[in-house]
Protein backbone atom coordinates (compact mmCIF):
# COMPACT_ATOMS: atom_id res chain seq x y z
CA UNK A 1 0.00 0.00 0.00
CA UNK A 2 1.47 3.33 -0.99
CA UNK A 3 2.02 6.19 1.38
CA UNK A 4 -0.63 8.18 -0.55
CA UNK A 5 -3.34 5.57 -0.06
CA UNK A 6 -2.50 5.26 3.63
CA UNK A 7 -2.87 9.02 3.98
CA UNK A 8 -6.23 8.86 2.24
CA UNK A 9 -7.38 6.01 4.48
CA UNK A 10 -6.24 7.86 7.58
CA UNK A 11 -8.06 11.04 6.64
CA UNK A 12 -11.22 9.15 5.67
CA UNK A 13 -11.20 7.29 9.00
CA UNK A 14 -10.90 10.55 10.91
CA UNK A 15 -13.82 11.98 8.94
CA UNK A 16 -15.96 8.90 9.56
CA UNK A 17 -15.16 9.02 13.26
CA UNK A 18 -16.04 12.70 13.36
CA UNK A 19 -19.41 12.06 11.71
CA UNK A 20 -20.22 9.00 13.82
CA UNK A 21 -19.23 10.48 17.17
CA UNK A 22 -20.81 13.89 16.58
CA UNK A 23 -24.10 12.46 15.34
CA UNK A 24 -23.95 9.79 18.07
CA UNK A 25 -23.67 12.50 20.71
CA UNK A 26 -26.57 14.38 19.14
CA UNK A 27 -28.56 11.14 18.99
CA UNK A 28 -28.24 10.80 22.78
CA UNK A 29 -28.88 14.49 23.39
CA UNK A 30 -32.08 14.33 21.34
CA UNK A 31 -33.08 10.68 21.62
CA UNK A 32 -32.78 10.15 25.37
CA UNK A 33 -35.16 12.99 26.33
CA UNK A 34 -37.56 11.72 23.67
CA UNK A 35 -37.37 8.21 25.12
CA UNK A 36 -38.02 9.53 28.65
CA UNK A 37 -40.93 11.56 27.28
CA UNK A 38 -42.37 8.49 25.53
CA UNK A 39 -42.09 6.39 28.70
CA UNK A 40 -43.49 9.03 31.06
CA UNK A 41 -46.42 10.05 28.86
CA UNK A 42 -47.48 6.54 27.87
CA UNK A 43 -50.90 5.52 29.29
CA UNK A 44 -49.27 3.45 32.05
CA UNK A 45 -46.52 6.00 32.65
CA UNK A 46 -45.93 8.40 35.53
CA UNK A 47 -47.34 11.37 33.61
CA UNK A 48 -49.94 9.84 31.31
CA UNK A 49 -50.65 12.04 28.29
CA UNK A 50 -51.70 9.44 25.73
CA UNK A 51 -52.28 11.98 22.97
CA UNK A 52 -48.80 13.52 23.25
CA UNK A 53 -47.29 10.06 23.57
CA UNK A 54 -48.95 8.90 20.36
CA UNK A 55 -48.03 12.10 18.53
CA UNK A 56 -44.34 11.90 19.47
CA UNK A 57 -44.31 8.16 18.79
CA UNK A 58 -45.83 8.82 15.36
CA UNK A 59 -43.21 11.40 14.42
CA UNK A 60 -40.41 9.13 15.64
CA UNK A 61 -41.70 6.22 13.55
CA UNK A 62 -42.28 8.43 10.49
CA UNK A 63 -38.64 9.54 10.46
CA UNK A 64 -37.48 5.96 10.97
CA UNK A 65 -39.64 4.83 8.06
CA UNK A 66 -37.74 6.98 5.54
CA UNK A 67 -34.74 5.17 4.04
CA UNK A 68 -31.56 7.00 4.99
CA UNK A 69 -30.48 7.69 1.42
CA UNK A 70 -33.83 9.41 0.78
CA UNK A 71 -33.62 11.31 4.06
CA UNK A 72 -30.21 12.62 2.99
CA UNK A 73 -31.70 14.17 -0.11
CA UNK A 74 -34.90 15.36 1.56
CA UNK A 75 -32.93 17.16 4.23
CA UNK A 76 -30.59 19.05 1.87
CA UNK A 77 -32.47 22.38 2.22
CA UNK A 78 -32.60 22.00 5.99
CA UNK A 79 -28.92 21.09 6.17
CA UNK A 80 -28.06 24.14 4.06
CA UNK A 81 -30.08 26.29 6.46
CA UNK A 82 -28.31 24.90 9.54
CA UNK A 83 -24.66 24.68 8.43
CA UNK A 84 -24.70 26.85 5.30
CA UNK A 85 -23.75 24.03 2.95
CA UNK A 86 -25.05 20.59 2.02
CA UNK A 87 -21.59 19.26 1.21
CA UNK A 88 -18.85 17.86 3.42
CA UNK A 89 -18.45 16.12 6.73
CA UNK A 90 -20.10 18.75 8.93
CA UNK A 91 -23.10 18.89 6.62
CA UNK A 92 -23.51 15.10 6.82
CA UNK A 93 -23.79 15.28 10.59
CA UNK A 94 -27.22 16.92 10.23
CA UNK A 95 -29.04 14.10 8.37
CA UNK A 96 -27.11 11.47 10.33
CA UNK A 97 -28.33 12.98 13.63
CA UNK A 98 -31.88 13.36 12.37
CA UNK A 99 -31.90 9.68 11.47
CA UNK A 100 -30.15 8.56 14.66
CA UNK A 101 -32.28 10.52 17.15
CA UNK A 102 -35.52 8.53 16.62
CA UNK A 103 -33.52 5.32 16.21
CA UNK A 104 -31.83 5.75 19.58
CA UNK A 105 -35.08 7.05 21.14
CA UNK A 106 -36.86 3.75 20.40
CA UNK A 107 -33.91 1.65 21.60
CA UNK A 108 -33.59 3.71 24.80
CA UNK A 109 -37.34 3.51 25.34
CA UNK A 110 -37.12 -0.29 25.48
CA UNK A 111 -34.35 -0.12 28.10
CA UNK A 112 -36.26 2.41 30.20
CA UNK A 113 -39.41 0.30 30.09
CA UNK A 114 -37.50 -2.73 31.34
CA UNK A 115 -36.79 -1.04 34.67
CA UNK A 116 -38.69 -2.90 37.41
CA UNK A 117 -41.85 -0.94 38.29
CA UNK A 118 -41.23 -1.94 41.91
CA UNK A 119 -38.20 0.36 41.93
CA UNK A 120 -40.31 3.22 40.63
CA UNK A 121 -42.84 2.50 43.39
CA UNK A 122 -40.06 2.42 45.97
CA UNK A 123 -38.83 5.89 45.09
CA UNK A 124 -42.34 7.27 44.75
CA UNK A 125 -43.23 5.82 48.16
CA UNK A 126 -40.17 7.55 49.63
CA UNK A 127 -41.69 10.82 48.51
CA UNK A 128 -39.68 11.17 45.34
CA UNK A 129 -41.01 13.50 42.65
CA UNK A 130 -41.39 12.28 39.07
CA UNK A 131 -38.15 14.01 38.19
CA UNK A 132 -36.41 12.10 41.00
CA UNK A 133 -37.81 8.85 39.64
CA UNK A 134 -36.20 9.66 36.28
CA UNK A 135 -32.97 10.84 37.90
CA UNK A 136 -32.52 8.12 40.55
CA UNK A 137 -34.30 5.12 39.05
CA UNK A 138 -35.02 5.15 35.32
CA UNK A 139 -31.69 6.50 34.04
CA UNK A 140 -29.20 4.80 36.41
CA UNK A 141 -31.02 1.47 36.45
CA UNK A 142 -31.24 1.30 32.66
CA UNK A 143 -27.71 2.63 32.07
CA UNK A 144 -26.20 -0.73 31.03
CA UNK A 145 -29.05 -1.20 28.55
CA UNK A 146 -28.72 2.39 27.33
CA UNK A 147 -25.01 1.87 26.70
CA UNK A 148 -25.68 -1.33 24.75
CA UNK A 149 -28.30 0.55 22.75
CA UNK A 150 -25.89 3.42 22.14
CA UNK A 151 -23.31 0.95 20.84
CA UNK A 152 -25.84 -0.45 18.38
CA UNK A 153 -26.66 3.11 17.31
CA UNK A 154 -22.98 3.93 16.72
CA UNK A 155 -22.46 0.82 14.62
CA UNK A 156 -25.52 1.70 12.55
CA UNK A 157 -24.13 5.22 12.16
CA UNK A 158 -20.84 3.83 10.82
CA UNK A 159 -22.86 2.18 8.04
CA UNK A 160 -25.03 5.22 7.45
CA UNK A 161 -22.04 7.57 7.31
CA UNK A 162 -20.72 5.55 4.36
CA UNK A 163 -23.96 6.30 2.55
CA UNK A 164 -23.53 9.98 3.30
CA UNK A 165 -20.53 9.77 1.01
CA UNK A 166 -23.07 9.93 -1.78
CA UNK A 167 -23.63 13.62 -1.07
CA UNK A 168 -19.93 14.30 -0.80
CA UNK A 169 -19.62 13.89 2.92
CA UNK A 170 -16.17 12.38 2.80
CA UNK A 171 -15.22 9.56 5.10
CA UNK A 172 -14.58 5.88 4.47
CA UNK A 173 -17.67 5.27 2.37
CA UNK A 174 -16.81 8.12 0.03
CA UNK A 175 -13.26 6.79 -0.31
CA UNK A 176 -14.45 3.29 -1.11
CA UNK A 177 -16.85 4.47 -3.78
CA UNK A 178 -14.61 6.96 -5.53
CA UNK A 179 -11.29 5.11 -5.38
CA UNK A 180 -12.29 1.52 -4.80
CA UNK A 181 -15.37 1.25 -7.01
CA UNK A 182 -15.15 3.97 -9.65
CA UNK A 183 -11.36 3.60 -10.17
CA UNK A 184 -11.26 -0.17 -9.69
CA UNK A 185 -8.69 0.19 -6.91
CA UNK A 186 -9.14 -3.08 -5.03
CA UNK A 187 -6.45 -2.22 -2.48
CA UNK A 188 -8.37 0.83 -1.31
CA UNK A 189 -11.63 -1.15 -1.25
CA UNK A 190 -10.14 -3.85 0.98
CA UNK A 191 -8.39 -1.26 3.10
CA UNK A 192 -11.68 0.55 3.75
CA UNK A 193 -13.51 -2.67 4.56
CA UNK A 194 -10.72 -3.72 6.96
CA UNK A 195 -10.84 -0.36 8.75
CA UNK A 196 -14.66 -0.50 8.99
CA UNK A 197 -14.60 -4.01 10.41
CA UNK A 198 -11.95 -3.04 12.96
CA UNK A 199 -13.86 0.13 13.88
CA UNK A 200 -17.13 -1.72 14.50
CA UNK A 201 -15.37 -4.43 16.52
CA UNK A 202 -13.65 -1.88 18.75
CA UNK A 203 -16.88 0.08 19.28
CA UNK A 204 -18.77 -3.10 20.17
CA UNK A 205 -16.05 -4.33 22.54
CA UNK A 206 -15.90 -1.01 24.39
CA UNK A 207 -19.70 -0.93 24.61
CA UNK A 208 -19.89 -4.49 25.93
CA UNK A 209 -17.20 -3.80 28.51
CA UNK A 210 -18.92 -0.67 29.83
CA UNK A 211 -22.36 -2.28 29.92
CA UNK A 212 -20.98 -5.30 31.78
CA UNK A 213 -19.03 -3.24 34.31
CA UNK A 214 -22.04 -1.08 35.12
CA UNK A 215 -24.43 -3.97 35.52
CA UNK A 216 -23.27 -4.84 39.08
CA UNK A 217 -25.00 -8.19 39.11
CA UNK A 218 -23.36 -11.03 40.97
CA UNK A 219 -19.87 -9.89 40.07
CA UNK A 220 -18.54 -10.32 43.59
CA UNK A 221 -20.25 -13.49 44.66
CA UNK A 222 -20.80 -16.86 43.06
CA UNK A 223 -24.26 -18.17 43.79
CA UNK B 1 -53.45 9.09 69.95
CA UNK B 2 -54.19 7.50 66.62
CA UNK B 3 -51.42 7.78 64.08
CA UNK B 4 -53.50 6.39 61.26
CA UNK B 5 -57.26 6.52 60.80
CA UNK B 6 -58.97 4.88 57.88
CA UNK B 7 -62.64 5.62 57.37
CA UNK B 8 -65.02 3.91 54.96
CA UNK B 9 -62.39 3.36 52.32
CA UNK B 10 -63.62 2.21 48.90
CA UNK B 11 -61.51 1.37 45.89
CA UNK B 12 -62.64 -0.41 42.75
CA UNK B 13 -61.00 -1.24 39.45
CA UNK B 14 -63.22 -0.97 36.40
CA UNK B 15 -66.41 -1.32 38.45
CA UNK B 16 -65.04 -4.35 40.29
CA UNK B 17 -64.79 -3.41 43.98
CA UNK B 18 -61.40 -4.27 45.50
CA UNK B 19 -61.93 -2.62 48.87
CA UNK B 20 -65.31 -2.11 50.48
CA UNK B 21 -65.96 0.22 53.42
CA UNK B 22 -62.66 -0.41 55.15
CA UNK B 23 -62.42 1.38 58.49
CA UNK B 24 -59.80 0.98 61.19
CA UNK B 25 -57.47 3.00 63.39
CA UNK B 26 -53.88 2.42 64.39
CA UNK B 27 -52.69 3.98 67.65
CA UNK B 28 -49.14 5.30 67.76
CA UNK B 29 -46.62 2.56 68.50
CA UNK B 30 -48.91 -0.34 67.61
CA UNK B 31 -48.12 -3.35 65.43
CA UNK B 32 -51.12 -4.06 63.22
CA UNK B 33 -51.27 -7.11 61.00
CA UNK B 34 -53.57 -7.31 58.00
CA UNK B 35 -54.05 -10.86 56.88
CA UNK B 36 -55.89 -12.25 53.91
CA UNK B 37 -55.65 -14.62 50.99
CA UNK B 38 -54.36 -13.42 47.65
CA UNK B 39 -57.04 -11.37 45.97
CA UNK B 40 -58.50 -10.24 49.29
CA UNK B 41 -57.48 -6.65 48.60
CA UNK B 42 -54.37 -6.51 50.79
CA UNK B 43 -52.10 -5.02 48.17
CA UNK B 44 -54.69 -2.46 47.10
CA UNK B 45 -55.12 -1.41 50.73
CA UNK B 46 -51.38 -1.10 51.19
CA UNK B 47 -51.00 0.98 48.04
CA UNK B 48 -53.70 3.32 49.36
CA UNK B 49 -52.03 3.53 52.77
CA UNK B 50 -48.66 4.31 51.22
CA UNK B 51 -50.11 7.04 49.04
CA UNK B 52 -49.26 5.25 45.77
CA UNK B 53 -52.92 4.87 44.92
CA UNK B 54 -56.01 6.89 45.80
CA UNK B 55 -59.32 5.45 46.98
CA UNK B 56 -62.56 6.45 45.24
CA UNK B 57 -64.10 7.44 48.55
CA UNK B 58 -63.24 7.46 52.21
CA UNK B 59 -60.53 9.06 54.27
CA UNK B 60 -56.98 8.02 55.17
CA UNK B 61 -55.73 10.27 57.93
CA UNK B 62 -52.03 10.07 58.67
CA UNK B 63 -51.14 12.40 61.52
CA UNK B 64 -54.38 14.22 60.75
CA UNK B 65 -53.76 14.77 57.01
CA UNK B 66 -56.11 13.08 54.57
CA UNK B 67 -54.04 11.20 51.99
CA UNK B 68 -57.13 10.45 49.92
CA UNK B 69 -57.66 14.04 48.81
CA UNK B 70 -54.29 15.71 49.41
CA UNK B 71 -52.96 17.39 46.24
CA UNK B 72 -50.10 15.49 44.60
CA UNK B 73 -47.47 18.07 45.57
CA UNK B 74 -48.35 17.73 49.26
CA UNK B 75 -48.84 13.98 49.05
CA UNK B 76 -45.23 13.67 47.88
CA UNK B 77 -44.14 15.29 51.14
CA UNK B 78 -46.49 13.19 53.26
CA UNK B 79 -45.10 9.99 51.70
CA UNK B 80 -41.77 10.87 53.29
CA UNK B 81 -43.43 10.20 56.66
CA UNK B 82 -43.98 6.58 55.63
CA UNK B 83 -41.36 3.85 55.28
CA UNK B 84 -42.29 1.03 52.93
CA UNK B 85 -40.74 -2.46 53.00
CA UNK B 86 -41.35 -4.59 49.91
CA UNK B 87 -41.72 -8.30 49.36
CA UNK B 88 -39.06 -8.28 46.66
CA UNK B 89 -36.89 -5.68 48.44
CA UNK B 90 -36.85 -3.29 45.45
CA UNK B 91 -33.30 -2.12 46.00
CA UNK B 92 -31.66 -0.10 43.24
CA UNK B 93 -29.10 -2.34 41.53
CA UNK B 94 -26.98 0.54 40.29
CA UNK B 95 -26.44 1.90 43.82
CA UNK B 96 -24.30 0.55 46.61
CA UNK B 97 -25.92 -0.60 49.85
CA UNK B 98 -25.00 2.68 51.53
CA UNK B 99 -26.38 4.73 48.62
CA UNK B 100 -29.62 2.72 48.71
CA UNK B 101 -30.11 3.45 52.40
CA UNK B 102 -29.21 7.10 51.82
CA UNK B 103 -31.78 7.55 49.03
CA UNK B 104 -34.76 8.66 51.16
CA UNK B 105 -32.51 11.26 52.80
CA UNK B 106 -31.23 12.41 49.43
CA UNK B 107 -34.83 12.76 48.27
CA UNK B 108 -35.63 14.77 51.39
CA UNK B 109 -32.69 17.04 50.54
CA UNK B 110 -30.56 16.30 53.60
CA UNK B 111 -26.89 17.36 53.55
CA UNK B 112 -24.29 14.72 52.73
CA UNK B 113 -22.63 14.63 56.15
CA UNK B 114 -25.95 13.94 57.86
CA UNK B 115 -26.78 11.25 55.28
CA UNK B 116 -23.51 9.41 55.83
CA UNK B 117 -23.90 9.47 59.59
CA UNK B 118 -27.47 8.20 59.43
CA UNK B 119 -26.57 5.47 56.94
CA UNK B 120 -23.87 4.07 59.22
CA UNK B 121 -26.25 4.21 62.17
CA UNK B 122 -28.88 2.22 60.24
CA UNK B 123 -26.43 -0.31 58.84
CA UNK B 124 -25.28 -0.93 62.43
CA UNK B 125 -28.91 -1.33 63.49
CA UNK B 126 -29.58 -4.03 60.88
CA UNK B 127 -26.17 -5.61 61.40
CA UNK B 128 -24.74 -5.05 57.92
CA UNK B 129 -22.22 -2.28 58.53
CA UNK B 130 -19.44 -4.22 56.72
CA UNK B 131 -21.44 -4.33 53.51
CA UNK B 132 -21.83 -0.58 52.91
CA UNK B 133 -19.80 -0.54 49.69
CA UNK B 134 -21.32 -3.66 48.13
CA UNK B 135 -24.05 -3.81 45.53
CA UNK B 136 -27.45 -5.43 46.22
CA UNK B 137 -26.75 -8.32 43.82
CA UNK B 138 -23.98 -9.50 46.16
CA UNK B 139 -26.32 -9.97 49.14
CA UNK B 140 -28.60 -12.83 50.16
CA UNK B 141 -32.39 -12.40 50.36
CA UNK B 142 -32.38 -11.88 54.12
CA UNK B 143 -29.59 -9.32 53.88
CA UNK B 144 -31.42 -7.50 51.10
CA UNK B 145 -34.53 -7.27 53.27
CA UNK B 146 -32.45 -5.88 56.15
CA UNK B 147 -31.24 -3.19 53.77
CA UNK B 148 -34.84 -2.67 52.66
CA UNK B 149 -35.81 -2.10 56.30
CA UNK B 150 -32.83 0.19 56.94
CA UNK B 151 -33.81 2.23 53.89
CA UNK B 152 -37.44 2.45 55.04
CA UNK B 153 -36.26 3.81 58.40
CA UNK B 154 -33.77 6.29 56.98
CA UNK B 155 -35.91 9.41 56.92
CA UNK B 156 -37.35 8.86 60.43
CA UNK B 157 -40.82 7.83 59.24
CA UNK B 158 -43.86 7.96 61.50
CA UNK B 159 -45.22 4.75 60.05
CA UNK B 160 -43.56 1.59 58.77
CA UNK B 161 -45.57 -0.32 56.17
CA UNK B 162 -44.50 -3.86 55.29
CA UNK B 163 -45.85 -5.51 52.16
CA UNK B 164 -45.38 -9.28 52.55
CA UNK B 165 -41.93 -8.44 53.87
CA UNK B 166 -41.00 -12.06 54.64
CA UNK B 167 -42.88 -13.92 51.91
CA UNK B 168 -39.82 -14.29 49.69
CA UNK B 169 -37.63 -15.57 52.54
CA UNK B 170 -36.97 -19.00 54.05
CA UNK B 171 -38.43 -19.80 57.52
CA UNK B 172 -35.28 -19.06 59.53
CA UNK B 173 -34.58 -15.79 57.76
CA UNK B 174 -38.25 -14.92 58.26
CA UNK B 175 -37.79 -15.32 62.01
CA UNK B 176 -34.77 -13.01 62.09
CA UNK B 177 -36.54 -10.36 60.02
CA UNK B 178 -39.62 -10.55 62.26
CA UNK B 179 -37.41 -10.21 65.34
CA UNK B 180 -35.77 -7.17 63.76
CA UNK B 181 -39.15 -5.58 63.04
CA UNK B 182 -40.36 -6.27 66.59
CA UNK B 183 -37.12 -4.72 67.94
CA UNK B 184 -37.55 -1.62 65.81
CA UNK B 185 -41.12 -1.25 67.05
CA UNK B 186 -40.02 -1.64 70.66
CA UNK B 187 -36.85 0.43 70.61
CA UNK B 188 -37.97 3.25 68.31
CA UNK B 189 -41.64 3.14 69.26
CA UNK B 190 -42.41 3.08 65.57
CA UNK B 191 -45.91 2.18 64.41
CA UNK B 192 -45.84 -0.87 62.14
CA UNK B 193 -48.59 -1.95 59.75
CA UNK B 194 -47.87 -5.11 57.83
CA UNK B 195 -49.83 -7.19 55.39
CA UNK B 196 -49.22 -10.88 54.97
CA UNK B 197 -50.88 -14.14 54.07
CA UNK B 198 -48.88 -16.08 56.66
CA UNK B 199 -50.55 -16.90 59.99
CA UNK B 200 -47.15 -17.37 61.64
CA UNK B 201 -46.11 -13.82 60.82
CA UNK B 202 -49.26 -12.42 62.41
CA UNK B 203 -48.83 -14.68 65.42
CA UNK B 204 -45.31 -13.54 66.15
CA UNK B 205 -45.54 -9.86 65.25
CA UNK B 206 -49.07 -8.47 65.46
CA UNK B 207 -50.73 -6.88 68.47
CA UNK B 208 -53.95 -6.36 66.53
CA UNK B 209 -55.16 -8.16 63.44
CA UNK B 210 -57.56 -7.35 60.65
CA UNK B 211 -58.77 -10.23 58.52
CA UNK B 212 -59.50 -9.15 54.98
CA UNK B 213 -61.71 -11.20 52.73
CA UNK B 214 -63.05 -10.18 49.32
CA UNK B 215 -62.26 -6.53 50.03
CA UNK B 216 -63.99 -6.38 53.40
CA UNK B 217 -62.78 -6.64 56.97
CA UNK B 218 -64.43 -9.84 58.20
CA UNK B 219 -62.94 -9.88 61.69
CA UNK B 220 -60.60 -7.93 63.90
CA UNK B 221 -59.06 -8.35 67.30
CA UNK B 222 -56.06 -9.81 69.09
CA UNK B 223 -54.12 -12.38 67.07
CA UNK B 224 -54.75 -15.11 69.62
CA UNK B 225 -58.52 -14.71 69.43
CA UNK B 226 -58.65 -14.38 65.67
CA UNK B 227 -56.35 -17.25 64.89
CA UNK B 228 -58.02 -19.34 67.55
CA UNK B 229 -61.46 -18.74 66.15
CA UNK B 230 -60.22 -19.44 62.62
CA UNK B 231 -58.50 -22.68 63.54
CA UNK B 232 -61.30 -23.91 65.74
CA UNK B 233 -63.93 -23.19 63.13
CA UNK B 234 -62.02 -25.37 60.72
CA UNK B 235 -62.06 -28.47 62.96
CA UNK B 236 -65.43 -28.23 64.70
CA UNK B 237 -68.31 -30.40 63.51
CA UNK B 238 -70.82 -28.40 61.45
CA UNK B 239 -73.82 -29.39 63.62
CA UNK B 240 -72.41 -27.74 66.74
CA UNK B 241 -75.00 -26.10 69.00
CA UNK B 242 -74.50 -23.86 71.99
CA UNK B 243 -77.05 -25.60 74.25
CA UNK B 244 -76.95 -29.20 75.50
CA UNK B 245 -79.69 -31.53 74.34
CA UNK B 246 -80.77 -34.80 75.83
CA UNK B 247 -77.90 -37.26 75.44
CA UNK B 248 -75.74 -34.87 73.44
CA UNK B 249 -71.96 -34.97 73.66
CA UNK B 250 -69.90 -31.99 74.72
CA UNK B 251 -66.97 -30.57 72.76
CA UNK B 252 -64.29 -29.37 75.16
CA UNK B 253 -61.09 -27.54 74.49
CA UNK B 254 -58.24 -28.31 76.84
CA UNK B 255 -55.10 -26.24 76.93
CA UNK B 256 -52.24 -28.41 78.10
CA UNK B 257 -48.47 -28.11 78.26
CA UNK B 258 -46.50 -29.95 75.60
CA UNK B 259 -45.26 -32.34 78.32
CA UNK B 260 -48.82 -33.49 78.94
CA UNK B 261 -48.95 -34.78 75.39
CA UNK B 262 -46.52 -37.52 76.41
CA UNK B 263 -48.75 -38.74 79.30
CA UNK B 264 -51.81 -40.95 78.73
CA UNK B 265 -54.03 -37.93 79.34
CA UNK B 266 -57.29 -39.16 77.85
CA UNK B 267 -56.87 -42.59 79.40
CA UNK B 268 -56.34 -41.04 82.86
CA UNK B 269 -59.40 -38.84 82.38
CA UNK B 270 -61.57 -41.76 81.28
CA UNK B 271 -60.57 -43.72 84.37
CA UNK B 272 -61.16 -40.79 86.68
CA UNK B 273 -64.45 -39.51 85.25
CA UNK B 274 -66.06 -42.74 84.13
CA UNK B 275 -66.72 -41.12 80.74
CA UNK B 276 -65.36 -41.60 77.24
CA UNK B 277 -63.17 -39.03 75.54
CA UNK B 278 -62.62 -38.91 71.79
CA UNK B 279 -59.79 -36.84 70.43
CA UNK B 280 -60.95 -34.49 67.66
CA UNK B 281 -57.99 -32.25 67.03
CA UNK B 282 -54.86 -30.69 68.46
CA UNK B 283 -53.10 -27.51 67.48
CA UNK B 284 -50.50 -25.19 68.99
CA UNK B 285 -51.99 -22.66 71.36
CA UNK B 286 -51.63 -19.24 69.73
CA UNK B 287 -50.99 -17.50 73.03
CA UNK B 288 -47.98 -19.25 74.35
CA UNK B 289 -44.94 -21.31 73.57
CA UNK B 290 -45.10 -24.85 74.90
CA UNK B 291 -48.88 -24.95 75.06
CA UNK B 292 -51.13 -27.20 73.00
CA UNK B 293 -54.89 -26.99 72.49
CA UNK B 294 -56.62 -30.35 72.53
CA UNK B 295 -60.22 -30.57 71.33
CA UNK B 296 -62.08 -33.59 72.66
CA UNK B 297 -65.62 -34.91 72.53
CA UNK B 298 -67.07 -36.51 75.68
CA UNK B 299 -70.34 -38.22 76.56
CA UNK B 300 -70.16 -37.53 80.27
CA UNK B 301 -69.97 -33.84 80.98
CA UNK B 302 -70.62 -32.97 84.62
CA UNK B 303 -69.28 -30.64 87.27
CA UNK B 304 -67.02 -33.44 88.48
CA UNK B 305 -65.71 -33.99 84.96
CA UNK B 306 -64.97 -30.29 84.50
CA UNK B 307 -63.13 -30.24 87.82
CA UNK B 308 -61.05 -33.21 86.78
CA UNK B 309 -60.33 -31.62 83.42
CA UNK B 310 -59.28 -28.36 85.02
CA UNK B 311 -56.98 -30.25 87.37
CA UNK B 312 -55.16 -31.94 84.47
CA UNK B 313 -55.06 -29.03 82.02
CA UNK B 314 -54.08 -25.39 82.23
CA UNK B 315 -57.54 -24.48 80.99
CA UNK B 316 -60.72 -26.27 79.97
CA UNK B 317 -63.59 -24.71 78.08
CA UNK B 318 -66.82 -26.15 76.73
CA UNK B 319 -67.15 -24.99 73.16
CA UNK B 320 -70.51 -26.54 72.32
CA UNK B 321 -72.59 -29.67 72.00
CA UNK B 322 -73.23 -32.17 69.25
CA UNK B 323 -75.82 -34.94 69.07
CA UNK B 324 -74.48 -38.34 70.15
CA UNK B 325 -73.04 -40.56 67.38
CA UNK B 326 -72.17 -37.63 65.18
Amino acid sequence: MSRLILDLLWRATAETLEMVLASGALAVAGGLPLAVLLVLTSPSGLYPLPLLSRLVGGVVDAVRAVPFIILLVLLIPFTRMVVGTALGTTAAIVPLSIAAIPYFARIAEVSLREVDTGLVDAVRAMGGTRWMVVRYVLLPESLPGLISGFTVTLVTLVGASAMAGAIGAGGLGDLAIRYGYQRFNTTVMFGVVAVLVALVMVLQAVGNFLAHTLRHTNSGRAE
Amino acid sequence: MNLLEVERLNRSFGGQPALHDISFTVPKGQRLGIIGRSGAGKSTLLRCLSGLDRPQSGRILLEGEDMAILPEAKLVLLRRRIGLVFQHFNLLNARTIAANVALPLQIAGRPKAERNKRVMELLELVGLADHAGKYPAMLSGGQKQRIGIARALAAHPALLLCDEATSALDPETTQTILALLADINRVLGLTVVFITHEMDVVRSLAQQVLVLEKGRIVSRGKPADILDANQLAAVLPPNLSQTPQDGSHAIVRLTVTTQAVFTPLLHTLEQQCQASFALLHTFPNPEGEGLVDVVVQTDGLSVATMNALQAHACAAEVIGYVPAHS
